[in-house]
């Protein structure tokens, strides 16, 4: 293989092209706006001239002889008949105009304070940035672009106006052009210099154009339609304009034809010129299409989400990446992802043939590209590929050695990166290790459903292959799911066991007692071989059978949801069960503990392996939750309904003592205000009561169980659905608007009780009366206008944090630093810490001093 | 403590922070030996220097995503009541915007005023509360009445809130006399009547001082629209709507080291700097607090440094933080590109691809990260 030449971009320079140097770099002069001659073959000298490069198959460039997809492209140019502003520069001319003198062109500053001011430029540029430099510069101008007279020949200034977009007036008279080229060519370099102009490589007269560059066709390509016409692009359209125009500029000017025509032509002229530059100025009309559709020329094509910069620059795409639906499997590894072998099929890695892996390579060869695990391509030393059919196979087989690259299949144990969008964090693009199943969707862990904010409810995913050893090993160090479980955000986890998982490992360690035969059985369905901790006695507690899992030299002292102890003494759970607070993510302090001591890949395993086991054992003991979970005795429905009615009757009698003129407000409160709160208070203490004592007579349910352990469901949910669903509330308070006076036309207006204010006193399972259903559907429908509004806020906002601070660095001091060096902070967040370290965003000193401190006790 | 613990302790100032050597005071139990305690603090060094920020980390991406993840469970349209309806807050993403944004003027400027502690019982309180509120006299009139004939202005004023403010007529007129010019002025118990001087008989002079005279200040602190104060932990603290830290500040009754507004730029013009990122700090701080959210304080400091970086307080903006990039690509990439290619045009800049964005446009690794270092090798 050919050594790689890299060639690296030191830097990029901006600057605009003088006339001579259009000319110069231009391959072709055109001069006739007809683009195919009648064998439908490019004119020359025409817009799609064979010198500004090729966009046909088969044809070469004149230019630089090369073929289609091969020349880059060369640029044209075409003399204007009369120079022409140019739009975008249309601000500087007029500031130039203004602050230079009309008849000696110098810069109206007295001659003792320009040094003064280049100096004092510099250093604010120096000292300050070039933002402050700017700032400066528009405050020097406007200063001084007023002035009546030339402070170096005393002459009288005229007030110059702008007329947008592009018409200048100096008093009454229009300045053509011409004379605004004039006017720019008189004045001095040394003076310029004042506007922040780079005087080396720039003259003001360039920005009114008597040349222009035609871009190369390959800028503009032409597509042929189905019934072989050609639809040239919007660019050449605009361009075709400009020439016509120009040309019949030209004509009239030599034929002597009368000012008005030449001065209406020139008009012409400038305003195709403005559009195909810019077609969203404000007071021209666009450039439409014969359809009326508006061009696209060059702004249009830069500007905005779709525009070159952000959308083709700024947005990379890739070969070798994939996308389907993603389903849920708990058996599979957290950091695996299973692949559909279809896929695996296409997808590729390329592996470099070397005296060692040739036999191993060979058998993906000789399986080709049908059988899997087979191989695609091979890719000769010469860099010459070659696909893999029945054909070629024995072939290729027999050439194949040290050197090639063989382009196989994936196999289990290859990486991968899986990604899901919004990618709003980091732990949105993981790596994880392919394995090959049959079907057609991605699996993955449910515990990492979270970093990724994924659920599979018809969810799809991305998936890319990394192509090189260093892309791989960047995947692999960096990127890998277990390097990634705690948060940069918070210090801690973001994986942990879900609902099932939970749910089963916290029955497990609270109630459940099994035979040892089934605890065997569970415990090697999760991946353990080893049972010598297991006690050997006919029955085993569920806390015996968990603690098999955890490492032997384990302590850990915590608390469970309910606030009960969790102690692991040597590895044995003693006391407590796992539940949320100890197996979840964020609070899994548990898991935390055990990454801690144990490190990322050993906790990564425990997880599977505790996942396994809470969903093993829910597959044994069964588990399932109905719609008599919610059953309440009768005298429980009793009280809570009695609740309520008191509840409702202190409100009744509230507002009639408002109504009386009764009521005392609180300090600094109307009337009015302390109506409403005293009756929200005392729906919501009714409602928390009710809730209290549905939590209590429920059955030991799995509804119950679940919202307990935290797998899924909380105490609010419950009361919900047993109890009472309580007040909507609207912005705090309590609905009041609709109708007038009223908020459904089924209450009788000013009626400010419970029930019309959007109370609602069933619950989910008694169902709900027409009105309190429309309550509930008003606050939902704002809470859905809600999120609909706030996803584009925080993703504009996202996007201006992250272009602002994109380029902040920590360096080798341990300084924050931005791209051109400048100190941010002195040191990460005053304490150099990593948050994704830290515990919380802190050191761990108690677990360090207890450690040392109980050594010796 | 034992002195010679604490002193060992000490020892460690310039290799651990200085919170962490705090929060080892207090958790290191009294009893413990010399021997364990250095061990301890070894340990503590350890885990300190292996939790440090590897080089290259590009931190600012990780706390503009730590912000902006959880940016979309950010309620919105949340106004908290701090009382009196009148008085709410901005919070949640709203809010968020706004400070991030360095908007000059916030949409609900408040103050907290702590007072020194001899102030600090219920009476003086009330009576310093009335007397920060700024009262316009439109507040107090009862009545006004316009007499054509005679070109006079006759204010009824409300003879309660006069009480409760303390005010007569006539301490009113000193407040603005100097500035009616064409008037005279005279007081009566709780009225007050204008007179115009000059014998112009349009009636038009008269109305305009009508509505002129609404709004003159006769008392109070010029801003501060509302005052509640309330009780904070066997304190009184008094929340205002409108701010002006300034004049606050000078009163004596103000415990001016904790006194402090919401206003992120007033604070930068009052106490500077310094004071202003710190303010952006526990602003952001305070409103993701109570969105229940979780995000780690250094992400934040990390969007108020850079914000206050150039001494000036700056928006994460297109005209703020954004515009003061070296680089004219990634000015580009942001907001308005053409403008910012014509500007660097014009000006000759020079883009030395030092950034993320440069490079990814033109394929290169961009300096983060494993990015950052360069291999030297000798070819043979």
């Amino acid at each position: 293989m050919t050594p790689q030449v890299h060639k690296k971009i030191e830097s990029i320079s901006f600057a605009i092209f003088s006339p001579k140097q259009v000319t110069d770099s231009a391959t072709a002069k055109v001069v006739t706006p007809e683009l195919y001659d009648r064998e439908g073959y490019p004119v020359d000298g025409g817009l799609m001239d064979l010198r500004l490069g090729v966009i046909d198959p088969g044809l070469r460039c004149k230019t630089c002889g090369q073929k289609l997809k091969e020349c880059p492209g060369h640029f044209g140019y075409i003399e204007l008949a009369r120079p022409v502003i140019h739009i975008k520069f249309v601000r500087q001319i007029y500031d130039l105009l203004r602050a230079s003198c009309r008849s000696c062109g110098r810069i109206l500053i007295p001659e003792e304070n320009i040094k003064r001011y280049v100096t004092m430029l510099n250093t604010v540029g120096e000292e300050e940035g070039f933002e402050a430099r700017r700032r400066k510069i528009k405050e020097l101008v406007s200063k001084y672009k007023a002035k009546e007279t030339c402070p170096h020949c005393n002459t009288r200034q005229e007030k110059i106006k702008l007329e947008k977009p592009y018409n200048f007036y100096e008093g009454e008279i229009r300045l053509s052009p011409i004379e605004v080229r004039a006017r720019l060519e008189k004045t001095l370099n040394e003076d310029l210099e004042i506007f922040g102009f780079n005087m080396k490589e720039f003259r003001p007269e360039w920005i009114v154009l008597t040349v222009m560059q035609i871009p190369p066709v390959t800028m503009r390509p032409s597509i042929t339609l189905e019934s072989g016409e050609r639809s040239e692009d919007d660019l050449t359209h605009k361009l075709g304009d400009i020439v016509r125009i120009n040309q019949r500029l030209f004509e009239n000017i030599n034929a002597g034809a009368p000012e008005v025509i030449i001065e209406d032509l020139w008009d012409l002229l400038q305003y195709h010129i403005t559009t195909f530059f810019d077609n969203e100025v404000a007071q021209l009309p666009p450039a439409r299409h014969r359809g009326g559709q508006v061009l696209k020329t060059l702004a249009t094509r830069l500007n905005s989400k779709e525009g070159r910069i952000r959308h083709n620059l700024a947005g990379k795409r890739t070969d070798f990446s994939a996308r389907t639906v993603i389903s849920p499997d708990p058996q599979i590894e957290l950091n695996e992802v299973g692949m559909p072998k279809d896929m695996g099929m296409v997808l590729t890695v390329p592996e470099r043939v070397t005296e060692w892996n040739k036999e191993y390579l060979r058998k993906f060869v000789e399986n080709g590209s049908k059988k899997y695990p087979g191989a695609n391509y091979i890719i000769k030393p010469d860099g010459k590929r070659k696909t893999i059919t029945l054909e070629t196979r024995d072939e290729i087989l027999a050439e194949l050695s040290e050197g090639y690259i063989v382009e196989r299949h994936l196999i289990d144990g290859d990486v991968a990166l899986f990604n899901r969008q919004p990618s709003l964090h980091r732990m949105s693009m993981m790596c994880h290790k392919i394995k090959v199943l049959p079907g057609r969707t991605f699996r993955l862990n449910p515990a990492v459903c979270n970093p990724y904010n994924a659920d599979f409810d018809g969810d799809e995913m991305n998936l890319h292959i990394p192509q090189t050893e260093e892309a791989r090993a960047e995947a692999k160090i960096l990127m890998l799911v277990e390097t990634q479980i705690i948060s940069p955000r918070y210090g801690l986890s973001v994986v942990g066991c879900i609902h099932d998982a939970i749910t089963g490992n916290y029955l497990l360690t609270k109630e459940l007692v099994v035979s040892r035969v089934e605890a065997v059985d569970m415990l090697f369905s999760c991946g353990v071989n080893d049972f010598s901790v297991l006690p050997d006695k006919e029955k085993v507690d569920g806390r015996e059978v968990f603690s098999v899992l955890l490492p032997r030299d384990f302590n850990f002292m915590g608390k469970d949801k309910s606030g009960a102890e969790v102690r692991i003494v040597n590895g044995i759970l003693k006391t407590g069960s796992m539940d949320k607070s100890n197996l979840g993510q964020e609070s899994g302090l548990m898991l935390r503990n055990v990454y801690e001591k144990y490190g990322a890949a050993y906790t990564a395993d425990l997880l599977g392996k505790i996942s396994k086991l809470g969903i093993a054992v829910l597959a044994r003991r069964g588990f399932s939750i109905g719609i008599g979970d919610m059953d309440l005795s009768i005298d429980t429905h009793n009280e809570i309904k009695d609740t309520i009615k008191k509840a409702e009757q202190e409100s009744l009698q509230l507002i009639d003592d408002y109504f009386k003129g009764n009521l005392e407000a609180l300090p600094g409160r109307t009337v009015e205000e302390t109506l409403e709160l005293r009756i929200l208070e005392s729906l919501n203490r009714a409602r928390n009561k009710s809730g209290d004592i549905a939590m209590k007579q429920v059955r030991d349910s799995a509804a119950l169980t679940m919202a307990r352990c935290g797998a899924r469901g909380n105490a609010l949910n419950i009361a919900q659905m047993t109890a009472v669903v309580g007040q909507q509330a609207l912005r705090g308070r309590r609905i009041d608007s609709g109708f007038k006076g009223r908020t459904l036309s089924y209450f009788k207006q000013n009626d400010l009780s419970p029930k019309a204010r959007g109370f609602i006193k069933n619950n989910f399972k008694s169902g709900l009366t027409p009105y309190e259903f429309f309550f509930g559907a008003m606050t939902g429908r704002d809470a859905l206008m809600d999120t609909a509004l706030r996803t584009p806020k925080s993703g504009y906002l996202y996007r201006r944090l992250s272009n602002a601070m994109q380029d902040l660095k920590v360096e080798y001091d341990g300084t924050v630093r931005d791209s051109s060096s400048k100190i941010v902070q002195f040191s990460y967040g005053e304490d150099g810490l990593d948050v994704s370290k830290t515990k919380n965003g802190v050191v761990d000193v108690k677990r360090i001093v207890q450690q040392i401190a109980g050594e010796a006790k | 403590m034992k002195k010679e613990h604490e002193e060992l302790i000490e020892s460690y100032a310039d290799k651990l922070s200085l919170s962490v050597l705090d929060e080892v005071k207090i958790t290191v139990p009294a009893d413990i030996t010399k021997e364990k305690l250095s061990k301890i603090m070894e340990e503590i060094v350890a885990a300190y220097e292996s939790a440090k920020v590897n080089p290259g980390e590009c931190v600012g991406l990780v706390s503009a995503e730590s912000i902006g993840e959880p940016g979309t469970q950010m309620t919105l349209n949340t106004f908290h009541f701090a009382g009196v309806s009148e008085m709410n807050v901005t919070t949640g993403l709203p809010r968020i915007i706004e400070i991030f944004d360095a908007q000059k003027e916030i949409k609900t400027p408040t103050m907290e005023i702590y007072l020194e502690s001899k102030y600090n019982n219920l009476d003086a309180v009330k009576k310093f509360a009335a007397k920060i509120k700024e009262t316009l006299l439109g507040e107090l009139v009862e009545e006004y009445s316009l007499n054509i004939f005679e070109q006079t202005l006759k204010l009824t004023l409300n003879k309660g809130l006069l009480k409760d403010y303390d005010l007569t007529g006539k301490e009113i007129i000193k407040n603005f006399k100097t500035k009616m010019k064409n008037f005279n002025l005279d007081s009566e118990d709780n009225t007050i009547i204008f007179t115009h001087k000059g014998k112009a008989e349009e009636i038009k002079e008269l109305y305009n001082l009508k509505e002129k005279v609404k709004d003159v200040k006769i008392k109070g602190i010029k801003g501060i629209k509302q005052v509640l104060p309330v009780k904070r932990g066997g304190e009184y603290v008094i929340l205002t709507s409108g701010t002006n830290l300034k004049e606050v500040l000078e009163l004596d009754e103000v415990d001016s080291q904790r006194t402090f507004c919401n206003d992120i730029y007033e604070i930068y013009e009052v106490l500077g700097i310094e004071a202003a990122r710190q303010a952006i700090i526990n602003e952001v701080y305070k409103v993701i607090q109570a969105q229940g959210l979780n995000i780690d304080i250094r992400h934040i400091m990390l969007v108020a440094d850079i914000m206050c970086a150039n001494g000036i307080v700056k928006g994460v903006t297109r005209y703020g933080v954004v515009s003061e990039k070296a680089s004219v690509l990634a000015r580009a990439s942001f907001e308005t590109p053409i403008k910012h290619l014509i500007n660097a045009a014009l000006e000759g800049e020079v883009d030395n691809l030092t950034s993320v964005v440069e490079n990814v446009m033109i394929n290169q690794p961009v300096p983060l990260g494993t990015g950052l270092p360069g291999l030297v090798t000798k070819m043979k």
